[in-house]
């Protein structure tokens, strides 16, 4: 259970480094200390406290929780190798510090290469796929999953529909990620009209790839409501599928919301932020879903088929688990 | 042996972020200047010079006001002033930092000063926030204040650079080795968004800034048929055609720009 909790704080300080990096990005300071990985000459750890001002506040501070949330990942992943008896945690556990570690690179690689976009991107969606192994590796070391109150859902519909909603938002998020180091946010500068109508006069990269995410949000929201409206109704008495379901909706409406009044604000560097962690949160939330509705597939005890309603199934132990 | 695996890469990783570094910074090498190619000699018994006014038509939008909280030592360096950006200098219906320099018409190849152009950061101002060096000309960059700069050039026919400057006093020099396409090269400071300046690129010395009243003088011109331009970092370009004739001072080389809506 420990290890669980500590899981959940490395999740929890992965979304504070997210938090970081979209400010950096959200307030154009991803070159405000040029070298690395040393900063302005100085080993990052000894850099001076009071040279913390402007633009180097935000990118090396970025750079300290992220050699936080590094060493943090040391300790999970040896943590995991220690403890876990299932292979695949295991191996898993050093994934999120081979993500982690390159997710390092990557951010030295674009300061040092001037921010091209194409690896700014891959920074950014690296760090979504951290995050989720971040947050994976929390929920199989839950109580919950070890030991369901129920026996597992087996829905085939319902996973289909799930990955789809969570492959989705990933593409979403690269899109996303594409128009953001793109400098490509207020390519189009009005909302929720298209330079007041519904396809943009022009076309250019930014224009394409601005009206991509777009797109992609309204494919998001149907996607996560066709996944939450499947739980509600299918299955209503589970709440291990139901409140991340509700969750999901709650979030991609006040992420839609963010989207909106980032043209509205022009940028606000608060709300272009806050639209780079809900993101986050919308995936993990999808993913912790679909993962769920996956649990059946890890074995440990007899199936549900869908619409029957069981009673509590005895405890599913990880000698249950398959390797 | 999994694990042994997987720490060869962990260590190097953390061990580059940790120890990258000593405890000071290092000063960044200064550029070498290019030789100078056989020059093109302009006869002083007969160069020309072209001299004009850049004129601004309407009232131009306030300069917007920097907020430098992000910084204590910009704040101290401005104590006591409303600092703005300097994007509209104007005195008596003329306008300044406008770069003014022939785009056309000249031939040959001119000789490569060898005096730097100085360039300063101070007061968390980049100064002169307008100016033009020749290709081969050193460019000094000097950080005058006490506090941390970067110096980011994003030319596009030259290499982008970000050079660090975190100590007051620290000279950099970079020198570009082209002819700057769009002929005009931002500068910016990542740390102090504010921080901006323009600096055009030729790989000849016929280029002014105009003054704050707009006036501007290109001299030791060549006699000749010409493209002069004049570039703002606002109000866009415009071009003129001029005929200089050998000795000859040419005083109306005149451009006006429009404060709303651009050239004219």
């Amino acid at each position: 259970m420990w290890l669980h909790r500590y899981a959940k704080f490395v999740s929890a300080a992965t979304v504070l480094l997210i938090v970081a990096g979209g400010l950096v990005t959200s307030t154009g300071s991803g070159l405000a200390v040029p070298d690395w990985p040393t900063s302005y000459g100085w080993n990052m750890f000894t850099f001076p406290m009071k040279h913390m001002v402007g633009g180097i506040f935000y990118e090396h501070g970025h750079r300290l929780i992220a050699s936080g949330v590094g060493f943090l990942t040391i300790a999970l992943a040896f943590w995991i190798w220690r403890a876990e008896p299932r292979r695949w945690m295991r191996r898993l556990g050093f994934t999120a510090l081979a993500a982690v570690c390159v997710q390092g690179l990557l951010g030295g690689i674009t300061v040092l290469w001037f921010l091209p976009t194409p690896v700014s991107t891959a920074h950014a969606g690296l760090a979504q796929i951290f995050f989720c192994l971040t947050v994976a590796i929390s929920l199989f070391t839950s109580r919950g999953w070890d030991e369901p109150a129920a026996e597992p859902v087996d829905d085939r519909l319902l996973r289909l529909v799930a990955t789809t909603t969570t492959a989705l938002i990933y593409v979403q998020i690269l899109v996303g990620a594409t128009m953001r180091h793109s400098d490509a946010g207020l390519a189009i500068p009005d909302f929720p009209f298209v330079f007041g109508g519904l396809l943009p006069p022009e076309w250019t990269s930014q224009i394409a790839v601005h009206y991509a995410h777009r797109v992609g949000a309204l494919l998001v929201v149907f996607a996560i409501a066709a996944t939450a409206g499947h739980v509600w109704f299918r299955h209503p008495h589970r709440p291990e599928l139901r409140r991340p379901a509700t969750i999901l909706m709650c979030l991609v409406l006040t992420q839609a919301t963010l989207g909106a009044y980032v043209i509205w604000s022009e940028k606000n560097v608060l709300i272009n932020t806050a639209h780079v962690v809900v993101g986050a949160l919308t995936l993990a939330t999808s993913l912790v879903l679909t993962l769920r509705s996956y649990r059946v597939r890890f074995g440990g005890g007899a199936t549900v088929p869908v619409r029957v309603r069981q009673p509590v199934a005895p405890s599913l132990g990880r000698s249950g688990a398959h390797a | 042996m999994h694990l042994r695996l997987f720490a060869v890469p962990i260590v190097l990783s953390f061990a580059v972020a940790a120890c990258g570094g000593g405890s000071q910074p290092a000063e960044t090498p200064a550029a070498t200047s290019e030789a100078p190619a056989a020059a093109t000699t302009v006869d002083p018994a007969t160069a020309a010079t072209v001299a004009g006014k850049i004129g601004l038509e309407g009232t131009p939008p306030a300069n917007a006001p920097i907020q430098m909280k992000a910084d204590p030592a910009c704040m101290a360096a401005n104590k006591g002033q409303t600092p703005t950006q300097e994007t509209f200098i104007s005195e008596g219906g003329g306008l300044g930092n406008v770069f003014v320099y022939v785009q056309s018409g000249l031939s040959g190849t001119f000789p490569t000063p060898t005096t730097p152009a100085v360039f300063d950061q101070r007061g968390c101002h980049y100064v002169p926030h307008v100016f033009g060096v020749q290709v081969g000309q050193p460019i000094e960059i000097v950080n005058s204040d006490p506090t941390l700069h970067n110096i980011h050039a994003t030319p596009k026919t030259n290499t982008e650079f970000n050079t660090a400057q975190p100590i007051q006093g620290m000279k950099t020099s970079h020198t570009f080795t082209a002819k700057e396409a769009d002929v005009i090269v931002p500068f910016k400071c990542d740390v102090h968004g504010w921080m901006n300046a323009y600096v055009g690129v030729l790989d000849h010395p016929y280029f002014a800034v105009s003054k704050p009243d707009g006036s501007f003088s290109i001299p030791n011109l060549p006699p000749g048929s010409y493209t002069l331009a004049a570039w703002h970092e606002r109000l866009g370009t415009q071009t003129m055609q001029v005929t200089v004739a050998a000795k000859e001072s040419k005083a109306d080389a005149n451009f006006t720009f429009k404060a709303a809506g651009g050239a004219n």
